[in-house]
């Protein structure tokens, strides 16, 4: 009886393992979807490394700094949870102190330490949330950008663990009834993902600038650190500018064009 | 047969379990799923074709989406060309412009309603929007 | 063979069931964190892992502290672990499947876990960690199962396993390795930016799990009629093992204090200075290091000295200071004290909640029921052979 047994349940197994093996190679073979193309739009907006600079000198008022993050803000459905808890934010204001940790000393004015800096996702070269991920959910596009595909995010985090410049942010609760007025150009997030600024790709492919780039009044200057003639290249080139925290190899695409004596 | 009597009641117990659906929604009306072609996008259509012929799309949208979201959100490749040389804009509003009715519920939406009856529960709008969503 | 864990005493199904109502408690409160988020956690934008990730960290070093026996036995032919081992490698199986349960119950969208597997990505550790993960559960399973049931037909171990067996002690060393290297190659958290990090978890690891398979090789030996160390000193040596490891984990760690205080860069000491002393008036974890910290000497005093060592009653007590003060510095300590302070140099503490706190019980639960399933199988199998 149980030889009997034994020998059912081993040629049961072996032809269900057969009906599923099969059923795999079917759907396997079907092959592509449909002879088709697909094409980046030619009104976009390219660059082989998009960069930003922010100039600190045409940060005057907080209605400076809040039009350009509303305008981020909005565009993008970042919900506002009102509590640092479970606070989603894209890009805000952080003052010099603590955006630039390593570059204090004790002798600074009080404000020149609380002055405000606009602070972001820095879309590293090297970025460290990218190489942690791992479904590939954020990932580097050709054009240095460092995007996220909210439809593979697990949610695990390891990225905010990586990234050393707190830029993500994640959905600890549903994020839609905290948004003022979705915008239906662009999802909103679900439950458990984590996000962060995008440098505004969806705008870049209609071939129109970061919309917190086209609020600033020349306060965001964007463009291709790789062409020569760009305006951030010249002024990465030619002035003074400084970036958050260099010394980790990240190679942050934010840079901070920060003239004498405009900290005042 | 060794402890038949139990053998057999459990196994008359299992079969009225798992039969249990059947008779649960025998007699309920099948009135099948609302496909609504008639929005006003579709009828303002010269030619009444999504973005490949129905019969294809009816079988393989979901791969295209699929595809279409690998090409878009990854590759940075917003525009399909389908296979007669047309072009559209690769977004889920494409797809709402002519199938989303405003004069709906959005559970009688052309794809709520199929993907009810078929009990296939796709999470697209967990995060993307109806139209009449926007601005709530 | 499994059938042996469907029959038991009274006691033993008491247990059972209790173990089974932890467990609905823990699966209840899933269910709420599932449907509102991570939200119900003390977990936030600032220190966004917690006391799940603390729990996984630790777990997967009991995981692989099986390795203790099984090298010395497997390896050196050291006979006197030979009752205990199939003991080990089945604390080995519920620690790898606690470990993962943590993980998946960390999750922010859980159902989307094989993405890991649909998606590979070498340049991942989080990927890594999950092959070696699996990989290791698989081997203790086959090496586990095998073992006991040729014993239980009293027939030799079949010669294909030795090679797995000996496959599974590297493998062992690799599953915290990699853990390790979650934490040791991010950029910007400098208290886990450590070479000598999976050093630091391999040296608790060898503490905390032989401590928690002697104490329930006690139990055993009270509970059954099966005696895993029949006056070998099978313990003994064990302890020795944990001794000595713990005083390599200490001072591992006064190797860190070392690196970050005297060479006196700000960031190196903010995370320790927070541990141990606190920052910027934020100390809720002071109180916490500093029982870890003694509980670590006073444990490994008590170990050190044969009087001690050898009593009955201190052993045990010894043994829970040592796994106390690793669960303690291993878990909230090392991942908490990993996020404070953030990146902006400000401190946002972690506070637990109760959800988190049933679901943490309900995982172990989980643990507890397959170690006593796993054990009682092993048990069953011995006592009708010592019969």
């Amino acid at each position: 009886m149980s030889l009997n047994r034994r020998r059912f349940l081993r040629k049961a197994g072996m032809v269900t393992a057969l009906g599923l093996g099969g059923t795999f190679v079917i759907t396997g073979l079907r092959g592509k979807v449909e002879a088709s193309e697909y094409e980046t739009p030619q009104q976009g907006l390219v660059a082989k490394r998009w960069a930003m600079v922010v100039d600190m000198s045409k940060f005057k008022t907080k209605e400076d700094y809040n039009r350009v993050i509303e305008a981020c803000h909005s565009v993008h459905n970042v919900p506002g949870l009102g509590n640092p808890k479970d606070e989603i934010k894209w890009i805000w204001n952080e003052d010099y102190e603590h955006a630039f940790t390593s570059q204090n000393n004790r002798y600074m004015k009080e404000s020149v330490k609380n002055h405000p800096f606009i602070v972001l996702c820095n879309h590293c070269e090297n970025p460290p949330c990218v190489r942690a991920c791992p479904t590939e959910a954020t990932f580097q596009r050709p054009d240095g950008i460092v995007d996220m595909d909210f439809h593979r995010c697990i949610g695990c985090r390891f990225c905010m663990a990586a990234c050393p410049y707190g830029a993500r942010s994640f959905n600890f609760r549903d994020p839609r009834p905290f948004i003022k007025e979705i915008n239906p150009d662009f999802p909103t997030r679900t439950l458990g993902v984590v996000e962060k600024c995008n440098f505004c790709v969806e705008r870049l492919e209609k071939g129109l600038m970061p919309a917190c780039v086209e609020k600033s009044k020349g306060g965001l200057i964007f463009g291709d650190l790789d062409d020569p003639r760009s305006e951030v290249r010249k002024i990465v080139s030619s002035q003074y500018t400084i970036r958050r925290k260099p010394e980790l190899g990240t190679q942050p695409s934010v840079y901070y064009l920060v003239g004498g004596g405009d900290l005042v | 047969m060794y402890k038949g009597g139990r053998i057999i009641a459990s196994l008359v117990f299992v079969v009225a379990l798992l039969s249990l659906p059947f008779f649960y929604n025998m007699g309920k009306g099948n009135k099948g799923p609302v496909i609504n072609l008639n929005t006003s996008a579709i009828l303002q259509l010269a030619d009444k074709q999504c973005v490949e012929p129905t019969e294809w799309m009816r079988a393989n949208h979901m791969k295209l989406l699929l595809q279409w979201r690998e090409e878009a959100v990854r590759m940075g490749k917003t525009e399909y060309i389908n296979s007669q040389g047309k072009s559209f804009k690769i977004s889920l509003q494409t797809c709402l412009h002519c199938h989303y009715d405003p004069a709906l519920n959005t559970s009688d939406q052309f794809c709520v309603s199929c993907h009810n009856y078929t009990a296939v529960k796709p999470n697209c709008w967990s995060c993307h929007t109806w139209p009449k969503e926007a601005g709530k | 063979m499994f059938e042996r864990a469907l029959t038991g005493s009274r006691r033993y199904w008491t247990w059972i069931f209790l173990l089974l109502a932890v467990i609905a408690v823990g699966f209840y409160s899933y269910l709420k964190q599932y449907s509102y988020g991570l939200g119900l956690t003390g977990m936030s934008r600032d220190v966004s892992w917690g006391l799940y990730i603390a729990q996984f960290t630790f777990l997967v070093g009991v995981a692989a502290s099986a390795v203790m026996l099984v090298l010395p036995y497997y390896l050196h032919d050291f006979k006197k672990f030979g009752k205990m081992v199939i003991l080990g490698e089945f604390l080995a199986i519920p620690s790898v499947i606690m470990s993962m349960l943590f993980i998946i119950v960390d999750m922010g969208q859980p159902l989307r876990v094989f993405n890991v597997i649909l998606y590979p990505s070498p340049h991942s550790m989080m990927f890594w960690d999950m092959l070696v993960l699996f990989g290791y559960l698989v081997l203790n399973i086959i090496i586990g199962w095998t073992t006991l049931g040729a014993e239980s037909k009293g027939s030799p171990t079949p010669a294909w396993v030795k090679p797995i067996i000996y496959l599974s002690i590297p493998w062992a060393v690799s599953i915290h390795t990699v853990t390790a290297f979650l934490y040791a190659g991010l950029p910007g958290r400098h208290l886990w930016l450590s070479a000598i990090m999976a050093a630091r978890f391999l040296a608790s690891a060898f503490a905390a799990g032989p401590s928690i398979l002697i104490l329930l090789c006690l139990l055993v030996r009270r509970v059954s009629k099966f005696d895993p160390d029949p006056g070998v000193g099978a313990i003994q040596s064990l302890v020795k093992i944990v001794t000595y490891a713990m005083i390599a984990n200490v001072f591992f760690y006064m190797l860190e204090l070392f690196t970050a205080f005297y060479s006196n860069i700000p960031e190196a000491k903010a995370p320790l200075k927070y541990l141990f002393a606190g920052l910027d008036g934020h100390t809720r974890l002071v109180p916490f290091m500093w029982t870890a910290t003694i509980l670590a000497f006073v444990g490994i005093g008590l170990l050190l000295f044969p009087s001690t060592r050898k009593n009955d009653k201190i052993l045990p007590l010894a043994l829970v200071a040592i796994i106390i003060a690793n669960w303690i510095d291993k878990g909230m300590g090392l991942v908490i004290g990993g996020f404070i302070p953030n990146p902006f140099d400000r401190v946002t503490e972690y506070v637990i909640t109760n959800i988190e706190i049933a679901v943490t019980l309900g995982v172990y639960a989980i643990g507890m029921l397959f170690i006593t399933i796993l054990y009682k199988v092993a048990i069953s199998v011995r006592e009708q052979k010592d019969r």
